[in-house]
């Protein structure tokens, strides 16, 4: 996008060749080096209409393109939001399609990502240390240590731990209401599950374990009580390593469940009504939150996601457009950037 | 005694000599000197006491402390103790090798041997070893160990030679002499068994005085400075000398005048810590919002989140909670200020101080010196000088004088006949004359054909100059005569008669011998009537072998015609054309002549002249009439020419530097004419001009009335004031007073003398001097002191806001170069004084264009683009927590991972914009000459100013809106393309940290317009190393090791494989740059800068302007007589104490006094205002000799 001219520089004729004929005194010269006169080869790049002006057209003609793709993709995701304070009615279903349906909880007005919150965790605990499992870190506190005994998992993110149970259940037209089956695996980061999560250690009595420590105050049942899969249990827990990867913003969702396809011929969710069945454990009217509940299918680009698209058709086509406005002030009011401007 | 020494231990000083125990119970310094500052175990804490005394570097410490509170702490502790570190460690690497060489210097002075007597033998002793009250020995040529009082010499009258140069600059000889009685103790024997005592002044830093008592054989002494030699000196043409040591080490004058130098800053400097001062208050603004903020929402919010959430112990309430995080705040946000900053800086400079070092065209390779940059702070500077004030001699001209052209008798000689012709053939006078000078120049053979036919005037003309003079002659070997002259004027005459076959040979107080045409000849001296201002001309009246008595006179045309024998009259006016003509070429001219005395007048002068000479009042005006009696009715024998030669190219680069709008004051010692002349032939005056105002009043009133009547009326100057100074110039339009405009419009130069410039610079008038000396295009100040060049640039610091520059090459010159903004020093032929305290040196004048309009010019464009560069990049970086503390609370989180943060300023950004700072150029050098307007956007301070400044902080923060809200709005709501959220804090992070990284990274490469292979390496390298370390930081292997310290693990990968990350970027990106690209393309397109405009025609070669006028004569000047000498030098000669009979002393006549004369002499400088610099002014730096 800028005029390139590689300039070798021409050596200038008033250097003197220090010859060897100096003598004894040893010259003071400076070496004649194209670093150390300045003299490096140099690409000089320089913004003129013949390439800002281009530049402008390219940006605009790739972003617009991008930004419609972008757009026609992110209608196409279907995506279905309902908001937890009433459970009441069966929902009509809007998927068609026959990919997975991936089922969200959503918190607002929920700081994960206050300061104090995300750094009241102990990674060396949850990392499976056994020293930090009976000795959690400081930055825990007030959720290291309760009633003596060592908080396993510690740190006030573990101890919200979201703990409401969502159920879908489509209703048949004959009236019995059938449980769609939803997998609760493969919802967390791979390295989270693989690296950043280990229980203590690999013995499956996760009992034993974590004997001597104590649940967060919050929850119901011990860590090592999350789940019957022992693949699933204490702190490889994928609810729980979801929720422990802090949100950035007060307003997010989660990750719950996958519904899987069941094969390419039959849509995931058949047509009908659906009833969800929510299992309220989870406080958030104390601090004004909301939750909610969310449906979606996913394109190659994620989830449902307009901003995108629009943006870069906004952009593509201010550029477009800023491009044509140049061209026009250039044309009409340029300077032609004639040499004989130089005034000396 | 020590009731006496406890008593007043300040007051006085009490040496015995031989007597160690005694002078011990004084506890005075040794002469070993310590320069260093640290030792090995006193380095560490002694270092970091003293860089914690920068501001800057205490403000982290406080950070430090601040991130200690885990309550406070928002970011680790290393976030700031790396950079920290780094920089401490710099300077602490850099303060111990600069404290490395000191000690080996130290070591290597302090190990010198001196001979010290010792229970009555000469013993070596290392210098450090010397004690005060010790009496060492000095041979020739050996410097001078510790301050001593002079007890014998091997010379007659205990007199000793002395060069001054390392101690104040001043490289002519000067005399010291012992007191008498000491004098005659001579041998070791004798001194060993001295036992005076001398009680003395403490020490102090005086250089020119001294007042002690010695006391030796129940006699007072009385003893001065003339009895003193200083350590620094060497011993000159003495073969041995003996002195007493008085003060030793860090007590000498030397050491006591090493003060630390003045520690300069540049405007740009100043603006700096204005802005940091700005943005810490902004950034206490944004701490108190925030904090603000955080007790809103701690109150309506946080305080019912306290359910999964609760306040730390000691927060209680959300004031204290906001108190607190006011504090995170101005942890996480002062890396708007980054301790990089200022360290970034001085690399760049020094960058810039080693391409200056390294200029080949800065190199003179027959002084074999390359420029130098003893500063290496002050570069910027150099691109914004608005003023320079030059010395003249040295500096503007080579202080070399040659005898360049001569009238004899009416026929002119020396002119070169076809300018256009071949180069004329250099005269050979060997075989002529076997004594010639084969350095001497002339080319024009009728004089020397003149000569070999014997023509009288010829040969009378040559005679005359080869014997009125004060020239000493020294004859090395048989043929081989060296002359040491007073003035180079004078030197240049009687090398022109040497090689024209009149060889002065020798002199004695009463004789001058010198070889005519091959033929001895030994002239008797009657008299020498010396030189002096007033009179402007000297004479000698010799008697020769033949029994005749002869006056011959030479100096000023003006003085000199008028005293003429009528007879002379159609050779006045011929040699009085011929004078004209080559005072328009910028020569310097003398007119010489003779007068044949009988027995009976010269007997009867001879009395008067011995009756004045006897006077005891008014001795001078007596001896001034007598000499006026006899310097009458002489005839005219012609005139000389010499040429002040002008340093190589001092013309062009003066023209070049007024076209950059650089104003050039030229301020001399040197007497008016003299710097008139030297201003027109380096084409400062020219006669073109509309007005040359001459400002020589004596009193305040007159000087006030010269101001007034130049400033308000143009013409009306004062012809009548100007003393032999250019007539009007041919048709000047006489405006009317009324018309301001027409005079303002015009030329003007101002030549204001000494005198005169000591009413202009006091309190009442200096305004009204400033605005009428700036009016004017060239001013000259000639006859001021040392003391009145700092004043004058002072008075131009504080009244025009400009950056000075003061060019020197003498000590003189010092406190000029001292006070200016910068100071260069010429390393020329007159001591090293100047480039000691300058902050450039290099040896020729023309350099200074290629300094500042190459090096001065890129180095100011290359500071602007850097700094514009580096605030914006860091806004950019930090505003963005700011946003982001709208949605976490107030809680003082971080956008960025702490590592990022780190290393965001030292690593990922800081290599290229140092590549852009120390090799960016906009045009090629060639083009800063050749268009000297270039140059005016420093000198405007157009490139970075508090207008530029909030430019970038603009485009900072709209950067980190950008950064923060496109990834906020495309994230919340995404998520990978196996359904996982992308809204996570760490892909939020690692996203923002990207986009921030190729953001700037675009910007630079946007801003740098000078790509080397060095960019290229630097800015894809960065980008590189940012991945690089990124997903080393996001690795299972490190958070293996430390799992609580690298939360971030996967991060990286799990972030960049998605394509909405990669979009979110571009778009980032795009929205970033395209106003920023849109803006600098409307600017060059419709309102186009001159470096761009030459940038972008940088491949059409463009025709050079040449000022094309012609060496306009005008016949308008007239008189630089070539006598730029002091007068005394007659007195010197004739008085015979400076005749030695051998030859090594006939080398040192240069200033050989004795106690008798030298009052005279001295009070004779004073008068003229020739005062060398004092001791007080003079601050000597350390130098090892």
């Amino acid at each position: 996008m800028m005029a390139s001219s590689y300039n070798a520089k021409d050596e200038d004729g008033h250097i003197t060749v220090s010859g060897p004929g100096g003598g004894t005194l040893r010259s003071k010269k400076p070496e004649n080096t194209a670093f150390k006169q300045q003299r490096l080869p140099a690409w000089q790049p320089i913004l003129t209409a013949g390439t800002v002006l281009p530049a402008f057209f390219i940006i605009g003609l790739i972003f617009i393109p991008i930004g419609i793709g972008l757009y026609v993709t992110s209608n196409n995701i279907k995506e279905f939001e309902v908001t937890l304070y009433d459970m009441s009615g069966p929902h009509q279903n809007p998927f068609r399609n026959c990919n997975n349906v991936f089922m969200y909880y959503g918190l607002s007005n929920f700081y994960q990502n206050h300061r104090r919150y995300v750094k009241s965790r102990d990674d060396s605990q949850l990392n499976g240390d056994l020293e930090s499992l009976m000795k959690p870190s400081k930055e825990c506190e007030p959720y290291a240590y309760h009633e003596n005994k060592p908080i396993a998992p510690c740190g006030a993110i573990a101890n919200s731990m979201f703990n409401d149970t969502l159920e879908l259940f489509y209703n048949d037209p004959n009236g019995t209401k059938i449980q769609i089956p939803m997998t609760a695996t493969g919802i967390a980061w791979w390295t989270d599950k693989h690296v950043k999560f280990r229980n203590p250690t690999d013995n499956a009595n996760l009992t034993a374990v974590f004997q001597g420590t104590t649940k967060p105050v919050n929850w119901r049942r011990p860590v090592y009580e999350l789940d019957t899969d022992p693949q699933n249990n204490g702190f490889i827990n994928e609810d729980f390593i979801v929720w422990m990867r802090t949100a950035a913003l007060p307003t997010f969702r989660k990750l719950y469940r996958i519904i899987p396809k069941k094969n390419s011929m039959v849509p995931t969710l058949l047509r009908g009504n659906y009833t969800l069945e929510v299992v309220y454990n989870y406080p958030v009217r104390s601090f004004e939150g909301r939750k909610r509940m969310i449906l979606s299918t996913i394109s190659w680009m994620g989830g449902k996601n307009p901003f995108l698209g629009i943006a870069y058709i906004t952009v593509g086509s201010v550029c477009f457009f800023l491009g044509v406005v140049l061209l026009i002030i250039h044309h009409k009011y340029g300077n032609r950037n004639n040499s004989a401007d130089i005034a000396n | 005694a020590q009731t006496n020494s406890s008593r007043r231990p300040k007051e006085e000083r009490r040496v015995r000599a031989n007597d160690r125990e005694y002078n011990e119970k004084f506890q005075y310094a040794s002469n070993c000197i310590m320069t260093s500052k640290y030792n090995i175990i006193t380095f560490l804490p002694v270092n970091l006491f003293e860089q914690f005394q920068e501001v800057a570097n205490t403000y982290f410490l406080f950070l430090l402390i601040l991130q200690l509170i885990p309550q406070i702490s928002s970011l680790s502790w290393f976030t700031t103790i790396v950079p920290l570190a780094l920089v401490l460690s710099i300077t602490a690497v850099k303060d111990a090798t600069d404290d490395y060489f000191r000690h080996k210097s130290d070591n290597q002075v302090n190990n010198r041997q001196s001979q010290v007597l010792i229970r009555g033998s000469l013993q070596n002793e290392k210098w450090m070893n010397v004690r005060v009250g010790d009496i060492i020995k000095l041979e020739n040529n050996q410097f001078v160990a510790a301050d001593l009082l002079l007890l014998s010499s091997s010379e007659p009258h205990g007199l000793c030679y002395i060069e001054t140069a390392e101690l104040d600059g001043e490289t002519n000889m000067k005399v010291r002499q012992s007191v008498s009685v000491t004098s005659e103790l001579g041998d070791p024997n004798n001194l060993a068994s001295f036992d005076g005592e001398v009680v003395c002044e403490p020490p102090n830093n005086k250089l020119d005085r001294f007042c002690g008592t010695l006391y030796w054989r129940d006699k007072k002494y009385t003893l001065t400075n003339q009895n003193m030699l200083l350590r620094g000196c060497v011993l000159r043409n003495t073969e041995a000398c003996y002195g007493l040591v008085i003060f030793a080490g860090p007590d000498t004058k030397l050491m006591q005048n090493s003060g630390r130098t003045k520690f300069k800053r540049t405007s740009i400097d100043r603006l700096m810590n204005t802005l940091v001062l700005w943005i810490f208050g902004f950034l206490v603004c944004m701490g108190v919002i925030l904090a603000v903020g955080n007790a809103v929402w701690e109150r309506e919010v946080g305080s019912l989140f306290q359910s999964y959430l609760p306040w730390d112990p000691p927060v209680d309430n959300f004031l204290f909670s906001a108190f607190l995080s006011f504090w995170s705040y101005v942890i996480i946000l002062n890396t708007v200020v980054p301790i990089s900053l200022y360290v970034s800086v001085e690399v760049i400079r020094l960058g810039h101080s080693y391409f200056i070092n390294w200029d080949q065209q800065m190199f003179c390779s027959q002084c074999n010196t390359a420029a130098e940059a003893r500063t290496t702070t002050l570069n910027e500077e150099l691109g914004q000088v608005e003023y320079i004030f030059s010395d003249k001699t040295g500096t503007l001209t080579q202080n070399i004088m040659s005898f360049n052209k001569c009238s004899i008798n009416g026929q002119t000689y020396g002119e070169v006949t076809d300018p256009l012709g071949p180069q004329p053939k250099r005269l050979d006078f060997t075989p002529f004359n076997p004594l010639a000078d084969p350095d001497f120049c002339f080319y024009d053979d009728t004089l020397l054909e003149s000569v070999k036919v014997g023509d009288l005037h010829t040969h009378e003309f040559f005679r005359l100059l080869s014997l009125c003079h004060t020239v000493m002659s020294e004859e090395k070997s048989e043929g081989e005569l060296v002359y040491k002259a007073q003035s180079p004027d004078e030197g240049a005459l009687v090398t022109a008669a040497r090689n024209f076959g009149f060889v002065f040979r020798s002199r004695t107080p009463g004789t001058i011998t010198t070889i005519e045409m091959g033929r001895p000849v030994t002239y008797t001296l009657l008299a020498i009537l010396d030189f002096n201002n007033i009179r402007k001309r000297m004479s000698v009246i010799v008697r020769n072998p033949e029994g005749k008595i002869r006056l011959y006179c030479k100096g000023a045309d003006t003085v000199l015609l008028e005293r003429l024998h009528p007879c002379n009259h159609e050779l006045m006016n011929i040699t009085s054309d011929h004078l004209n003509e080559y005072a328009a070429d910028g020569l310097r001219t003398l007119a010489l002549a003779y007068r044949d005395l009988s027995e009976d007048e010269w007997e009867a002068w001879s009395a008067s002249h011995r009756c004045a000479d006897k006077a005891t009042d008014c001795r001078e005006d007596r001896l001034a009439a007598a000499y006026e009696q006899i310097e009458q009715d002489m005839m005219l024998l012609g005139a000389t020419a010499i040429e002040d030669k002008l340093q190589e190219g001092v013309p062009e680069t003066i023209a070049v530097l007024s076209l950059a709008n650089i104003k050039i004051w030229v301020l001399t010692g040197d007497k008016q004419e003299t710097a008139v002349n030297i201003g027109y032939s380096c084409k400062m005056l020219t006669d073109d001009m509309t007005e040359v105002f001459i400002i020589s009043g004596h009193t305040v009133q007159s000087v006030r009335q010269e101001l007034r009547s130049e400033h308000v009326n143009g013409t009306g100057g004062g012809e009548g004031k100007q003393l032999q100074c250019p007539p009007p110039p041919p048709p000047p339009p006489p405006p009317p007073p009324s018309n301001l405009m027409d005079n303002i419009s015009g030329e003007f130069a101002l030549i204001i003398n000494g005198h005169s410039l000591a009413h202009a610079l006091e309190a009442d008038m200096e305004t009204e001097f400033v605005s009428t000396a700036c009016a004017c295009k060239a001013v000259i100040c000639c006859r001021v002191t040392p003391l009145q060049k700092a004043q004058v640039v002072e008075l131009i610091k504080k009244h025009k806001k400009a950056v000075t520059l003061a060019i020197g090459d003498g000590a003189n010159d010092v406190s000029m170069i001292k006070s200016a903004h910068i100071g260069v020093g010429i390393s020329g032929q007159e001591g090293i004084q100047a480039v000691l305290a300058s902050d450039y040196s290099f040896s020729q004048f023309r350099f200074l264009q290629r300094l500042l309009l190459v090096h001065g010019r890129w180095s100011y464009l290359r500071m602007c683009r850097f700094l514009c560069y580096f605030f914006y990049k860091n806004f950019a970086f930090t505003m963005v927590h700011f946003w982001f503390g709208f949605f976490c609370g107030f809680s003082a989180q971080t956008v960025y991972d702490q590592y990022f943060i780190t290393l965001y300023n030292i690593v990922y950004t800081s290599l290229p914009v140092l590549a852009m700072g120390i090799f960016d150029q906009d045009v090629p050098d060639q083009r800063s000459l050749e268009y000297p307007k270039l140059y005016e956007p420093g000198q405007l301070n157009l490139l970075f100013n508090k207008k530029e400044f909030f430019i970038c902080i603009a485009q900072g923060i709209y950067t980190s809106v950008v950064l923060f809200f496109v990834p906020y709005a495309v994230l919340s709501d995404a998520t990978q393309s196996n359904g996982v959220p992308l809204a996570d804090y760490q892909t939020f992070a690692v996203t923002t940290a990207t986009a921030l990284v190729i953001v700037v990274s675009v910007q630079i490469t946007l801003d740098t317009g000078f790509w080397t292979v060095i960019n290229h390496v630097f800015v894809w390298g960065s980008l590189g190393s940012y991945f690089t370390i990124m997903f080393a930081l996001h690795s299972q292997t490190l958070f293996r090791i430390f799992p609580n310290q690298f939360h971030f693990v996967g991060s990286a990968q799990s972030t960049l494989l998605q394509p909405v990350v990669w979009l979110t970027i571009a778009l980032a990106t795009a929205i970033c740059i395209v106003p920023v690209l849109a803006f600098r393309f409307l600017k060059l397109d419709l309102k186009p800068q001159l470096s761009d405009t030459v940038r972008y025609t940088q491949l059409v070669r463009q025709k050079k302007r040449k000022p094309g006028r012609l060496g306009a004569r005008g016949g308008s000047r007239r008189s630089g007589y070539a006598f730029a000498h002091q007068e005394g030098f007659g007195e010197l000669i004739t008085s015979g104490k400076n005749m030695r009979l051998s030859s090594l002393a006939l080398a040192t006549f240069a200033s050989r006094h004795s106690s008798s004369w030298i009052d005279t002499l001295r009070r004779k400088k004073h008068t003229h205002a020739h005062t060398p610099p004092t001791g007080a002014e003079t601050a000597v730096k350390i130098t090892y000799y």
